[in-house]
This record gives C-alpha cells, structure tokens and sequence, in this order.
C-alpha cells in the first residue's frame, strides 16, 4: 500500500518536473509536446524533450542510488549517521574527478565532454570513492567506536578537499570555474543521449544491492553474529565496496558532490516502513529517493529564469531529519 | 550418581594455543589446552578479566584461527567445516550488542534461521515452527512483537538466546550472557540455560564473571587464570582438589570448604575501628 502511494507520488512528481521549470511553458502547450509530438522543431519542445526530461530521469535515478547507497553505509557501519558525503566517499569522488577536469582540462562535467572525456572522469570519480570507502572500512576494523569512525571519514573528507583546493590553485581560472559550478551539484548535467548509458549503470548498482537484502539483513546484528550465521564478511564487504561506489561515483561524476540526500533519506524511509528488514526498505530508498530527487529538483527550477544549485537545496530537506534522528535517540536514552 | 550414564563427548580440544599472529611472532593466550565438552551440560568457564576467555571462546566458535593444536566438534576438524555446516553447528551470544531500530523481536529470533533460508532470506513452514518452538522454549512468546530497542537488558538476552536456539545447533557458546542483569534476570537466565542444555541435549558453554552463581548451577568448570593455566572438572572434583580455592582465594574472599562456594572475609571490614569512635556505643 505504501509502496503504491510512494510510486503514484513519484509519478505525478516526474511530470510535475515536465510541465514546470525555470521558463514559463502553459501546461496544454507542454501536454501537447508529450503526447501529441506537437512543435517537431520549436525551441519549447527543445527545452521539454531535452532539457526538462532528462533532468527529471536524472533526478529520479540520482537520487535512488544516493538513498540505496546511503542506507547500505547505515547498515555496514552500523551507523544511523553514515551517508556517501558525510564518510568523504564523495570528496574521493570529487577528487578524482577534480584530478580529471584540472588536469586533463576541458570543459565544465560530464555532459560536456567527449566519449573518453567522460569516460575518464567517471573513472575518476569511481577509483576516488572506492580508495576512500576501502579507507574506511581499513579503519572501522579498528575503531569500533561509532562516532571516531564518522569523525575519521570528516577528516578524510578534508583531506581531500585540502588536495583539490591546491588542485585548483595550480589550474587555470576556466578550469577552477567550471570545477565550482559542477562542485554545486545538479540535476542537468546528463544531457538525452547519455541517459541510457547513465540509467545502465545506475541500474547495475541497483541490482547489486537488491541481490545483497540477506546479507545485509544479517549484518544489521554485527560481523561476530554474521560470520557465525555463516556470513562470508570478507566477500560482504568487497560487493559493498563496488556496490556503493558504483552508486556514488556514477552520480557524482554527471551531477556533482550532492550532499544529504544519501544521509538522510533512509530515514524518512524507515520512518515510513517502520522496518529494519531490507527486503522492503531498498525498494523503499529507491522510490523514495527518486521522490526526494524529483523534489529537489522542482525546488531548484522554481524560481523564475534562474535555476539554483542542488546543494543550496537539499539541506533543506536534509538536515531537519537528521535533527529529528538525533533528537529522538537522545530522548530515548534519557 | 555411579549409574549416570557417561555424558557424549561433542567438543574435543587437544593441545589448543589460542592467541593472535601477526608479524613481531605469535601471541599467546592460552597453550596446550585440553578439554572436552558433553553434549546435554552445561559448562561455565571462570577466570578473572584479561585470562584470555574471550579469545578461547573466538576460537572455539571459529572467529580465529587456533595458533595450533585443534578442535574437533564430534570428530570432526573445526578447520574443515565449511561456512553454512559451521552456523548450523555452533550458535553464538555476544556481549556485542547490535544495532536494531525497528526490528521486532520475531524478526530478530528468525535471523537466526540464515543458515537454512534461500537467498532472499525468504521462509520456510519449518523456519517459521523453528523460530515459534525457539520463542515458546524461552519463554517470550509474549515479546513476539515488541520492538528489539524497547526490551529490558535482560529480556534482550533472553531474545539473543532465542536467535541461537532458532539456529538449532548441537553447541551454544555465550560470552558472558549475565553481565549487566539484575540479580533475579541473571539467576533466570542460568536456570534457563542450564534446563535448556539438559532437556534439549545441547552442549551449552559460557564464560561469567557470577562465580557463585555458575558454581550450583553447572554440570562442568572451566577456570581460566593466565599464570594457573587451565583447569577443568565439576565443582565437587575441583573443590576437593582444592583448584577452586586456589584460583580465586585472594584477601577478602574465603572459600568454604563445606558448599564449595565462595565468602566475603568478614575480617577484612575496617568499618568496625578507628574511623569514627563516637560512633561506637
């Protein structure tokens, strides 16, 4: 029930996201482009066909991963606030990326560069994250306090952050531009004919996650219990590597570092299922992200003729559930 | 007594070293070990902090290699059991405790149930009777819905003890499962275990710091002390070999010959002199 709730949402928000934007398109003109393949070769269905469409797929999928990637962190460090960008998972995206577009040069994401240019910075992007993520996991062998490990993945963040302020330093003022703009997150950096091989590989990651529900359920009691329930933590361990760092990378090559939608999603998940069981909350992080993506992004194109940056919007949503998470475990621990 | 048949021996160990290896050379916990486990009893190990019981029992459940010697679970090789043979053979409970928002209580006991469920995780009709005769065997049928973070600490333990149960191994090692209970939770739970072990044919085996507890409510000791070694033996053959007193008689604590427990050494109290006179009339 709720799951048919969160798709019937998510579908009227995806068509929200068609018919309003940043320029003023009256609806039946947008319905008409849609359905009837009206305007063959006008600016508006440019903008509806190419512009708006992809950026609702985009923010659909973007979103998804970031969730499903954020809730499998939760699980796998056991911690309730451990999220992609919180952990520096995405600073490690970030940096490779950065090494790639200050380095190799060009223009400003993904979407502007060639086959191998974008090749090149998605696998920037996908060796940063999982250096970072195998960083942590290195780590959480040894801390087995929760908060030391999140303050570790802080600090690991600034140090890569550190690294790609001198990366700007040492580029030219076109490459420090366009690392900035990308830096500030967005939805329409996939342009239509890079969408499938985006949906693809997101798709993958997906899968991968979906295929791990009883592993995951399990380490939910800790490694001690998992590996007596005959949990292969090693083998664990390596598919969350390339599970999470499919998701993180692949969105933060095309749409920027996104902060908090990985982080706090999952929570409004559980709070909707009120399950710890994964075999409904990743199908749940999946609609839901979507959900949250299609609303930021809406939040983003709102204002008129400015569209604004991704992560000037998704605190808003972010960081009063994450307030709540704490809060309400404060409360109960009195 | 004399008519007592000869318990099954389940556990083996010989010569066991426990310890952790790394590049300066080995450390060792533990040398030369050897003992048995019976099936239907239930064994306390005893010893103080830092005698090297939670590494022994890492081992013993497979968590660590041994350094040598070995461990044979009725004949068989510890070292040649696969993954899912092992977690249908030895169920743990950890002093570990795991992190649970909105898991019921059934969901948690059917965790238990791993071992035997296909890939999804999905049940069977004899998963869902395990984890119902696992639920009504401790007790906590009436817990079946709770929330795992709304228990009490000693509720909590008898729902991890469940999850073992549901598991339905031959062996159950749990690594200090009264730590933390009040008096009347920690009493319950050994009596639960101790019936447990005797009425289902389980070799259950436990470390605990309740000495005097685990001494009348155990078929079997093990005590532990990193100088002493290890001694193994029921409480009336490690009383009368006086191994007992002599690994834990220190100032301030008295063996009694008579019930093979343990005193405070009234002795020892300072109250009675010197620190108020006034007080004394």
């Amino acid at each position: 029930m709720r799951f048919i709730i969160l798709a019937i949402l998510t579908g009227a928000l995806f068509l929200l996201n068609l018919f309003v934007g940043s320029v003023d398109i009256p609806a039946g003109e947008v319905a008409d482009i849609l359905f009837n393949g009206a305007d063959p070769d006008g600016p508006l269905r440019f903008i509806v066909i190419n512009s708006r469409l992809p950026q609702a797929i985009t923010a659909v999928l973007a979103g998804a991963a970031l969730t499903v990637s954020g809730l499998m962190l939760q699980t796998a460090f056991r911690n309730p606030l451990a999220g992609p960008s919180i952990l520096g998972i995405t600073s490690g995206s970030s940096l490779g990326v950065a090494f790639v577009i200050l380095f190799l040069g060009g223009s400003v994401s993904a979407a502007g560069y060639s086959w191998g240019g974008y090749m090149a910075i998605l696998i920037g992007s996908f060796v940063g994250s999982v250096a970072i993520m195998g960083l942590l996991l290195l780590f959480s062998m040894w801390l087995k306090n929760d908060l030391m490990l999140l303050i570790a993945g802080i600090m690991v963040g600034y140090l890569t952050s550190s690294v790609i302020t001198l990366l700007n330093y040492l580029s030219t003022a076109e490459g420090v531009h366009g690392y900035a703009m990308w830096g500030m997150g967005n939805f329409n950096g996939v342009a239509l004919g890079q969408i499938p091989i985006f949906a693809i590989a997101i798709s993958a990651g997906l899968i991968l996650s979906i295929l791990m529900v009883k592993p995951l359920n399990i380490i939910l009691l800790g490694e001690n219990y998992a590996l007596n329930l005959g949990i292969r933590m090693q083998w664990v361990r390596n598919m969350l590597l390339v599970t999470t760092g499919i998701l993180t990378s692949v969105v933060t090559a095309f749409c920027g570092p996104i902060s908090f939608i990985g982080l706090a999603v999952p929570h409004i998940v559980r709070m909707i299922f009120r399950v710890s069981d994964h075999r409904v909350i990743i199908p749940g992080c999946i609609l839901t992200g979507g959900l949250v993506g299609l609303v930021c992004n809406l939040l983003c194109v709102l204002p008129e003729n400015i569209v604004l940056p991704l992560n000037g919007v998704t605190p808003l949503i972010g960081v009063p559930v994450i307030l709540y998470v704490i809060f309400k475990e404060r409360f109960r621990k009195r | 007594m004399i008519d007592k048949p000869m318990p099954q021996e389940q556990i083996r160990v010989v010569d066991l070293t426990t310890g952790y290896r790394n590049s300066k050379g080995d450390k060792e916990v533990t040398t030369k070990l050897t003992a048995s486990l019976y099936a239907g009893e239930l064994t306390c190990l005893l010893g103080p902090n830092g005698a090297g019981k939670s590494t022994l029992l890492r081992t013993l459940a497979g968590f660590q290699k041994p350094l040598s010697g070995s461990i044979e679970i009725t004949g068989k090789n510890i070292m040649d059991f696969r993954g899912k043979e092992l977690s249908r053979t030895i169920g743990v409970v950890l002093t570990e405790k795991p992190l649970l928002e909105n898991m019921d209580v059934e969901t948690l006991v059917g965790l238990g149930r791993a071992p035997y469920t296909d890939f999804w995780g999905r049940f069977s009709k004899e998963d869902r009777e395990a984890v119902d005769k696992s639920l009504a065997m401790i007790g906590i049928e009436s817990l079946r819905h709770r929330m795992v973070q709304s228990l009490s600490d000693g509720e909590r333990q008898k729902v991890m003890i469940a999850k073992a149960f549901a598991q339905e191994t031959p062996v159950i090692f749990l690594d200090e499962p009264t730590a933390f209970l009040d008096y009347p939770s920690k009493v319950e739970i050994l009596l639960l275990l101790y019936n447990l072990a005797h009425s289902m044919e389980k070799t259950i085996f436990l470390s605990t710091h309740d000495l005097d507890m685990a001494l009348q409510l155990t078929d079997r000791v093990w005590l532990m002390d990193k100088k002493l070694g290890v001694r193994t033996g029921t409480h009336r053959e490690l009383t009368e070999s006086g191994d007992l007193e002599r690994y834990f008689q220190r100032p301030g604590i008295r063996f009694d010959k008579e019930t093979g427990l343990f005193k405070i050494d009234r002795d020892c109290r300072q109250g009675d002199f010197g620190l108020s006179p006034s007080a004394q009339s």
